[in-house]
C-alpha cells in the first residue's frame, strides 16, 4: 500500500435503447474496475429510462484511427461515385434490382 | 389537494392481491424515436388516490415512510462532497430513490388525517417523527455511508419483499415499486463493502471500523410493538427478517475480510419519537425553508 493511483482508470460506455438494435456510444466515465463500471454507466446513462443493455470498454482497449491522417483515411474515397450503386445505369431487360 | 380526481396509471385503488407480473415491463409504450418516462407508480398517484387508511396504517406507513424521508436528508448530503463524480450520481439516485419511496408512504399515511406529504414532512416536530436511529446517524466517511446502507438496504429488501402480499393494496404497491430500487442499493451496498473490506490497509480499517459505529442500532430496526400487533397482516413483522437478514449479510462481511462486530445494542425509541441529538439538526435544515416561507413553490 506504498503507492496509490488516485484516479481511476477510464471506461466508454455504449447503451442500447429499449428498441435499437445496436450500442451506441454515450459517453465516458472513472471506475475502479469493470463490475463498478456497468453501474457507474447505470447511474449516469440509463437514469431517464433510456437503456435495456450496457456495455463497458476500458477506453485504452479502444485503438483510434489518427485524426492527422483524415486525408489518407477518409478523403481519399471522395469522388470515386463508381463505388456506389447510382452510378451506374441499370441494364436493359433487368426487371428486379 | 383534490380528492376528487382518479390516479390516471399505476392506481393503488387495486383488489387487495394486485397483479404484479407486468411491473417489470412498465416501457410498454415505449417508441422507437422517443424515450418515455415510463410506467410505475408514482407518489402524485398515492396523494390523488382516495384511498384512506386506518389509523393503524397510517401510523405503520408514517414509520416506513419516516424511515426513508431522514435516510434521504442524510444521503442527499453527499451531493458533491462524494469520493468521486461517479459516485456522487450513484448516492444521489439513491437518495432520490428513497425519498420517493418517503413520499409516497406519507402521502399514503397522510389521507388519514387529511394532511399532504408536505405537511407531515416538514411541520411535524422532533418527537412526532417514527424513524428508527440507524437513519439519523451521521455519514460519517465513505465507509460508514456504505456500511449505514449495506445495513439498511438489506433489511428493506426483505421488509418490501414480504410487504408485496400485504392485505393492503397501497401497501404493496408501493412496495412492489419500492423493491426494484431497493435491490439496486443493496447491490451498489455490497460492491463497496467488498472493495473497501478487501482493498487497501486503510480501507479495510475505515470499514471495520464503519461496522462497529453502525452495528449498535441494527437491533432496532427488528423491534416488534403493539403497532406491528395491530396491523397484523397489512405489516410486516419486522422479528420475523433477523435471521434471513443475518444469513445475507455474513457470507459478505465474509467475502469483504470483516468481522461481524460484537458491539452492545443501543436502545432505540425512534418509534416512540424518543430520537438520538442528531434529528433535530437534520430536521432544522430540512424544514427551516418551508416554515420559513409557508405555502412557497419553487
Amino acid at each position: 500500500m506504498s503507492e496509490q493511483t488516485n484516479i481511476w482508470p477510464l471506461w466508454e460506455v455504449f447503451v442500447r435503447s429499449s428498441r435499437g438494435l445496436s450500442h451506441v456510444h454515450a459517453g465516458s466515465l472513472h471506475a475502479p474496475d469493470a463490475a463498478m463500471a456497468l453501474r457507474n454507466a447505470r447511474d449516469l446513462y440509463t437514469r431517464r429510462n433510456e437503456g435495456v443493455s450496457i456495455w463497458v470498454v476500458p477506453s485504452d482497449a479502444i485503438s483510434s484511427s489518427d485524426p492527422d491522417s483524415k486525408g489518407a483515411y477518409f478523403e481519399s474515397p471522395q469522388g470515386k461515385d463508381y463505388r456506389h450503386a447510382t452510378y451506374y445505369t441499370k441494364s436493359e431487360g433487368v426487371k428486379h434490382l | 389537494m383534490s380528492h376528487e380526481t382518479h390516479a390516471t396509471h399505476g392506481a393503488p385503488s387495486a383488489p387487495a392481491h394486485p397483479d404484479h407480473s407486468l411491473d417489470s415491463f412498465g416501457d410498454a409504450a415505449a417508441s422507437a424515436t422517443r424515450v418515455t418516462p415510463g410506467n410505475a407508480l408514482r407518489p402524485e398517484d398515492i396523494a390523488l388516490a382516495k384511498d384512506v387508511p386506518s389509523e393503524e396504517i397510517a401510523q405503520y406507513a408514517l414509520r416506513l415512510g419516516d424511515d426513508s424521508l431522514i435516510l434521504a436528508q442524510r444521503l442527499s448530503h453527499w451531493i458533491s462532497r462524494a469520493p468521486e463524480l461517479e459516485e456522487d450520481v450513484a448516492l444521489g439516485n439513491i437518495a432520490l430513490d428513497v425519498l420517493g419511496h418517503a413520499r409516497s408512504f406519507l402521502s399514503y399515511a397522510g389521507h388519514a388525517w387529511g394532511k399532504t406529504e408536505d405537511d407531515l414532512a416538514y411541520w411535524r416536530e422532533e418527537e412526532e417523527f417514527r424513524s428508527a436511529w440507524l437513519f439519523e446517524q451521521p455519514n460519517g466517511d465513505f465507509a460508514v455511508t456504505i456500511a449505514r446502507q449495506l445495513v439498511v438496504s438489506a433489511y428493506q429488501y426483505l421488509l418490501y419483499a414480504r410487504l408485496l402480499g400485504s392485505t393492503d393494496a397501497t401497501l404493496a404497491a408501493i412496495a412492489a415499486k419500492a423493491l426494484k430500487e431497493v435491490d439496486y442499493h443493496r447491490d451498489h451496498a455490497i460492491q463497496w463493502t467488498l472493495r473497501l473490506g478487501d482493498g487497501t490497509e486503510e480501507s479495510h480499517r475505515r470499514m471495520q471500523d464503519a461496522l462497529e459505529l453502525v452495528w449498535p442500532y441494527v437491533g432496532e430496526l427488528f423491534q416488534d410493538d403493539a403497532l406491528i400487533d395491530a396491523v397484523g397482516a397489512a405489516g410486516v413483522r419486522p422479528s420475523g427478517l433477523r435471521e434471513e437478514f443475518d444469513a445475507g449479510i455474513a457470507p459478505v462481511l465474509e467475502e469483504a475480510t470483516l468481522t461481524l462486530p460484537a458491539v452492545p445494542a443501543a436502545s432505540g425509541g425512534g418509534r416512540r419519537g424518543e430520537h438520538t441529538e442528531h434529528l433535530g439538526y437534520i430536521l432544522a435544515e430540512m424544514q427551516v425553508l418551508a416554515r420559513k416561507h409557508p405555502g412557497a413553490t419553487w
